[in-house]
């Protein structure tokens, strides 16, 4: 039974562009995630708005998770353990729209990243698989 | 005696209530998106297909649970649920009042089932469970319908099998026959279809691929049950994995469906829009 867990887990880093929230991952996110629950009542809402730096002070993350969350990277907090429906807690306080917070993730304009979707969304050709190349 | 007489299978994209809440369904970009939906508001609002409970399958978008707790199945089984705030403020529609004596009474049936349910009393229901009410039944005063919530984790891998959600739909079946009110039960599953909302390779849709998913919904729904969890991720972006809560409401039906109606539809903002309606035959 261990190897079926380990397979199941190495299929997941075979995905071009793509984060699974593992266990492993929930678990280095916790609290960057726990703080983004915290955005959902207008109290704390206001005084992150207020002082973001000072905000993080109370929350045991890393340096390089309350860096990242400064910096809105959301492509680096995913690395570091955070989830897009947590970190939508942080967007949505941001005023952005899925669409817009989403599509700094690729490396696109937010103009081109709709474009993109309302010609069809991209095209899972060479993007399901690192090791395939397909 | 209670008895399952649809299924409704949806996806459940806020912007799809964004456009109701907001009256923007006359919109170029919403029209093609709210029209999915005619025939059924049509369809069900015929005194014969009206449910009298809806059990409404549908994850929670870290708004009722967060990192402390995560069940794979749960249900609400509190008298009501409000509308969760996601950071935008409440949506704008009616309280979700329970059949809390059917959803209790499901609870039980499950879990002496081998189905081990998280019970869930005081929660706030988000937009996987509103939005498809809303795409369905409007903007009512008040929801025509009881509606059970039943939570399933989608978000912190593993999350379960389409083998097991298919088989939990068969045994929430069993628990709803053996219900003495008589009662007509719609099941609903929602979430999907393809998309994927982070990383690099957000944007993804995959037409052909979902489309055959709606074929075989009612075709080949063995085929369903046995797809992995791997070619969800790859071939339908990061949370397409979501349609493994259409296989609950699939299960629940019993071997023989109907095909009522169909519609897809992309994008939905980063989403392809899916949805079916289905009838139990026997």
């Amino acid at each position: 039974m261990p190897d079926r867990l380990k397979d199941y887990l190495a299929a997941f880093d075979d995905i071009p562009g793509t984060r699974v929230y593992t266990t492993e991952r929930a678990r280095e996110g916790y609290w960057v995630n726990q703080f983004c629950m915290s955005l959902m009542k207008p109290a704390n809402r206001e005084r992150w708005r207020a002082d973001e730096r000072a905000y993080l002070v109370d929350w045991p993350m890393t340096d390089a998770q309350k860096e990242a969350l400064l910096a809105r990277d959301y492509n680096r907090l995913l690395d570091l353990g955070a989830n897009i429906y947590y970190l939508a807690k942080v967007f949505s306080t941001d005023g952005l729209s899925f669409v817009q917070a989403v599509s700094t993730m690729t490396g696109m304009s937010v103009d081109e990243y709709q474009a993109m979707m309302l010609a069809g969304g991209r095209s899972p050709e060479g993007v399901r698989s690192i090791k395939e190349g397909s | 005696m209670a008895r399952i007489s649809a299924g409704i299978a949806t996806s459940h994209v806020p912007l799809i209530g964004v456009a109701i809440d907001q009256n923007r369904g006359h919109e170029p970009y919403f029209k093609p998106i709210l029209a999915a939906y005619d025939w059924t508001r049509h369809w069900i609002s015929r005194p014969e297909n009206k449910p009298d409970v809806v059990i409404l399958v549908y994850n929670d978008h870290a708004s009722a649970f967060d990192m402390n707790i995560i069940p794979t199945f749960a249900i609400g089984c509190a008298e009501r649920f409000a509308p969760a705030d996601e950071g935008w403020g409440p949506r704008p529609v009616p309280m979700v009042e329970n059949h809390a004596p059917l959803a209790w009474h499901i609870a039980q049936s499950l879990i002496l089932d081998d189905f081990d349910m998280t019970i869930i009393n005081k929660m706030d229901v988000d937009h996987g469970l509103t939005v498809p009410l809303s795409a369905v039944f409007g903007q009512p005063d008040a929801w025509p319908t009881r509606v059970i919530p039943l939570a399933v984790n989608v978000v912190t891998y593993p999350v379960p099998s389409g083998n097991r959600c298919w088989l939990l739909g068969e045994a929430i079946a069993r628990a709803v026959e053996s219900f003495d009110e008589d009662l007509t039960v719609q099941i609903w599953g929602t979430g999907g279809m393809s998309h994927q909302l982070q990383g690099k390779r957000a944007g993804l849709i995959n037409q052909a691929w979902d489309q055959r998913f709606l074929d075989d919904m009612v075709a080949d729904p063995a085929r369903l049950r046995a797809i992995p969890h791997i070619e969800y991720l790859r071939e339908t972006g990061s949370e397409g994995i979501e349609m493994v809560m259409w296989l609950i409401m699939r299960g629940a039906l019993g071997p023989n469906v109907r095909e009522l109606h169909r519609a897809y539809h992309v994008p939905a903002s980063n989403t392809a829009l899916g949805h079916l309606v289905l009838e139990k035959t026997s």
